[in-house]
């Protein structure tokens, strides 16, 4: 059950999986993601799947080790299995039929925007992808944006490659110089808290409908806690079964900020332990 | 003999001990104490305390083979009605049901019942593999969402004729509320576990992180070669009051906090990987067994002011008696009649107080509870760090929203006809929370029994009416 297939780092510290789950791939729609726990003692931690292969009941899931749970799921090797795999869950992404689209991400929040523009791509959509990270070594899975994208832009925040700056200054360039507002049905952003906040800034300004992907702490994401709660116009939602998808421009990021970083203290001894060896 | 008046007291950890572990905190009868108790019983020809049980122990029978030491025999004649006694021995309301009643209740204190099942399911996990009785399987498939206490109770009972029963789980360990939901101290995972492995000895399949609904529908269960399908998924969505402040770093749902510690075991952080952040000065707020199991949870992880904050007054507390007492002895404060009208946060938006409003008590309402009103003008500040949502729970829409032909009550409860559990689709059993809205264990155990019985009599009238 859940066996890692294959393994491949993408950057120092973001990797990705395929992992064997037959059940998962068979329902999973881009836009859902899975809970998994690497050992007994262990977190449960949500992850967008980032692609599905229902044949081969496979599916992709790409993380950067960022946390604890993230650096154990990266010490595990093909032929390991992953403790506990549950999925697929959240609303599938709502994904326009035909038009234009920009998609939009951040660090590896490109993963999670993958699955969506391959889809756009299926359906014929004219897709203008724009990727960045904080340097060139960062920028993950740029062959598998470019092959679903008709226009891809990088962007890196020291500008050892593309375009330097955020990639939110990238597309507010690009709406004010060769992108028509008017020509594009919507924006797609997805990445760190910051950098969607300020992709939802320029959007705004332009009058464009903007999704985004929620990543939250959750704890069973199924609608059970609460953990995951975020304002969006005004109302709390839960991002597990109400998202992960939501209007970028009704929600409250610096709710969403602020409840990202409840447990920093305790990630931080965590963090500790994991580097002294601990005892996983 | 002369009847004694008064049960024999339950021996408890010092609550000055336990206040600061997670250990359980009543301890059990030993074999001279249920001896002594066993003796009160009266062994009445019409024993009104089996009419009182929602699953129809043979309560006169199990305590007159104690008064004869056949505790092997007692525990055997429990079981043939209660898949889990060791889990109702403990948790169950018996002051409500069996207990109340008991002949002697009239004139002093009734049969503690209770304490006499615990006994006699914990002697069996000390002394002897429990017996597994011979299956003839009869070669039909039942399909079971959840594994808590209704669903486990219906797969064994289905095991037990003969079905081949897979049980789907969503979380990554078996016994839903009694895992996820009841702490530690009151029920110890133990327990849990080895009730499930008694269920699983039976030939019940448990597939954990399975979410029907998403992982696989209800119709592809069907599909699957499944004859039936019973519904025991729970109540497990957390309700909040709706006030400002609620979403402010520190506030929790009390499913939330009980998962964490409970399930993941954030009390023994960092030995666990999951965290919590469990102030100094908690507010629990409801009165139900729940938020008991919250208030008491602050305390042991090191709480030194853990405080109930309800609306209503002492005798609407809807936690059982026992509970409240133990809360009580730990040094819980109760803030009653009083209600929250918003949570206050500080620069870095942690909770830093909240603010409250006085009630008194008017006329009844639909619940037959006197209605609390608020005293206008009467608003105060409490003190507080953080704040736990103990307001109930509601089923989750999951299963309705993806299976056709099931329907629901608006505030989420699954529709079923009558006590058999059938639901609006056809060959599609519910019971327990997941149809009544939060409620007891034993009444969900009674629900999956009474389901097993129809899915039963059903596949093997060999009809297709529903």
């Amino acid at each position: 059950m859940n066996q890692i297939l294959k393994k491949r780092v993408l950057t120092p510290v973001t990797k990705e999986i395929v992992v064997s789950a037959p059940h998962i791939a068979r329902k999973a729609q881009p836009g859902q993601f899975v809970i998994l726990r690497v050992t007994e003692e262990g977190e449960r931690i949500p992850l967008t799947i980032a692609d599905f292969d229902r044949e081969a009941g496979t599916i992709t899931l790409v993380y950067q080790e960022v946390g604890y749970t993230t650096r154990l799921l990266g010490k595990l090797e093909p032929n390991d299995c992953i403790l506990d795999l549950a999925g697929p869950l959240g609303l599938p992404a709502e994904l326009p039929e035909k038009g234009r689209v920009v998609a939009v991400g951040g660090g590896v929040g490109v993963a999670p925007l993958l699955p969506k523009c391959k889809e756009l791509h299926r359906r014929g959509i004219n897709l203008i992808s724009i990727i960045g990270a904080r340097s060139a070594d960062l920028i993950i899975l740029e062959e598998e944006m470019r092959a679903c994208s008709d226009e891809l832009h990088i962007c890196t925040d020291d500008g050892s490659r593309g375009f330097k700056g955020f990639v939110s200054d990238k597309l507010k360039e690009l709406l004010e110089t060769s992108l028509k507002p008017e020509d594009i049905d919507e924006v797609i952003a997805i990445g760190p808290i910051p950098m969607m906040k300020a992709t939802c800034a320029v959007t705004k300004e332009f009058g464009l409908k903007t999704w985004v992907s929620m990543n939250p702490i959750m704890v069973d994401g199924t609608g059970m806690c609460g953990a995951c709660r975020v304002t969006v116009g005004g109302e709390t939602k839960f991002a597990c079964v109400d998202g992960p998808m939501f209007d970028g421009h009704l929600v409250d990021w610096d709710e969403a900020w602020r409840r990202a970083n409840s447990y920093r203290e305790q990630e931080q001894i965590a963090n500790e332990r994991c580097r002294c060896g601990g005892d996983h | 003999m002369a009847l004694k008046k008064n049960r024999v007291e339950m021996p408890v950890q010092d609550p000055k001990e336990r206040k600061s572990n997670f250990d359980e905190v009543a301890l059990g009868y030993t074999e001279e104490m249920a001896l002594e108790e066993a003796s009160r019983c009266l062994n009445c020809k019409k024993p009104f305390c089996v009419d009182g049980c929602p699953v129809n122990v043979n309560i006169p029978g199990f305590i007159k083979l104690i008064t004869e030491k056949k505790y092997q025999e007692a525990i055997n004649v429990v079981k043939a009605t209660n898949s889990l006694p060791a889990v109702c021995g403990r948790v169950c309301p018996q002051e409500t049901q069996c207990e109340s009643k008991c002949i002697l209740g009239r004139r002093g204190e009734p049969v503690a019942i209770g304490r006499l099942e615990r006994f006699v399911a914990d002697w069996e996990m000390k002394h002897g593999e429990a017996e597994i009785p011979e299956i003839k399987p009869n070669g039909k498939k039942v399909a079971i969402v959840g594994a808590g206490p209704a669903g486990l109770t219906c797969a064994g009972d289905l095991a037990r004729l003969g079905y081949e029963v897979t049980i789907f789980e969503s979380l990554h360990e078996p016994g839903g509320v009694l895992i996820y939901g009841i702490p530690e101290f009151r029920l110890p995972k133990e327990i849990v576990r080895k009730e499930v492995d008694y269920v699983k000895r039976l030939g019940v399949k448990i597939e954990t992180s399975f979410i029907v609904g998403r992982t696989m529908t209800v119709d592809e269960l069907f599909e699957n070669g499944f004859d039936a399908v019973f519904i025991g998924s729970g109540a497990g969505l957390p309700i909040f009051m709706n006030i400002p402040g609620e979403n402010l770093n520190g506030v929790y749902s009390a499913n939330e906090y009980l998962t964490r510690i409970n399930l993941m075991k954030a009390y023994k952080f960092p030995e666990f990987d999951t965290p919590i952040v469990s102030g100094k000065k908690v507010a629990v707020v409801g009165a139900g067994n729940v938020a008991m199991d919250a208030v008491r949870c602050a305390l042991r992880l090191g709480a030194e002011k853990a405080m109930i904050v309800y609306r209503r007054g002492r005798e609407e507390m809807p936690a059982r008696a026992e509970e409240i007492h133990h809360a009580e002895e730990e040094g819980v404060e109760f803030h009653l009649l009083t209600n929250p009208v918003r949570i206050l946060g500080d620069e870095n938006g942690w909770v830093k107080g909240m603010e409250c409003i006085r009630m008194e008590l008017g006329e009844p309402d639909a619940s037959g509870r006197r209605r609390p009103v608020p005293v206008p003008g009467s608003e105060f500040v409490m003190d507080v760090d953080t704040v736990i949502m103990a307001l109930g729970t509601r089923p989750n829409p999951i299963l309705v929203q993806t299976t056709e032909g099931l329907d629901a009550h608006n505030w989420g409860g699954l529709i079923t006809g009558d006590q058999r559990g059938r639901t609006t689709r056809p060959r599609v059993w519910a019971g327990g929370d997941a149809v009544t809205g939060a409620a007891t264990v034993i009444q969900a155990m009674g629900a999956g029994k009474a389901a097993a019985k129809d899915i039963h009599e059903y596949l093997q009238s060999g009809s297709t009416d529903w």
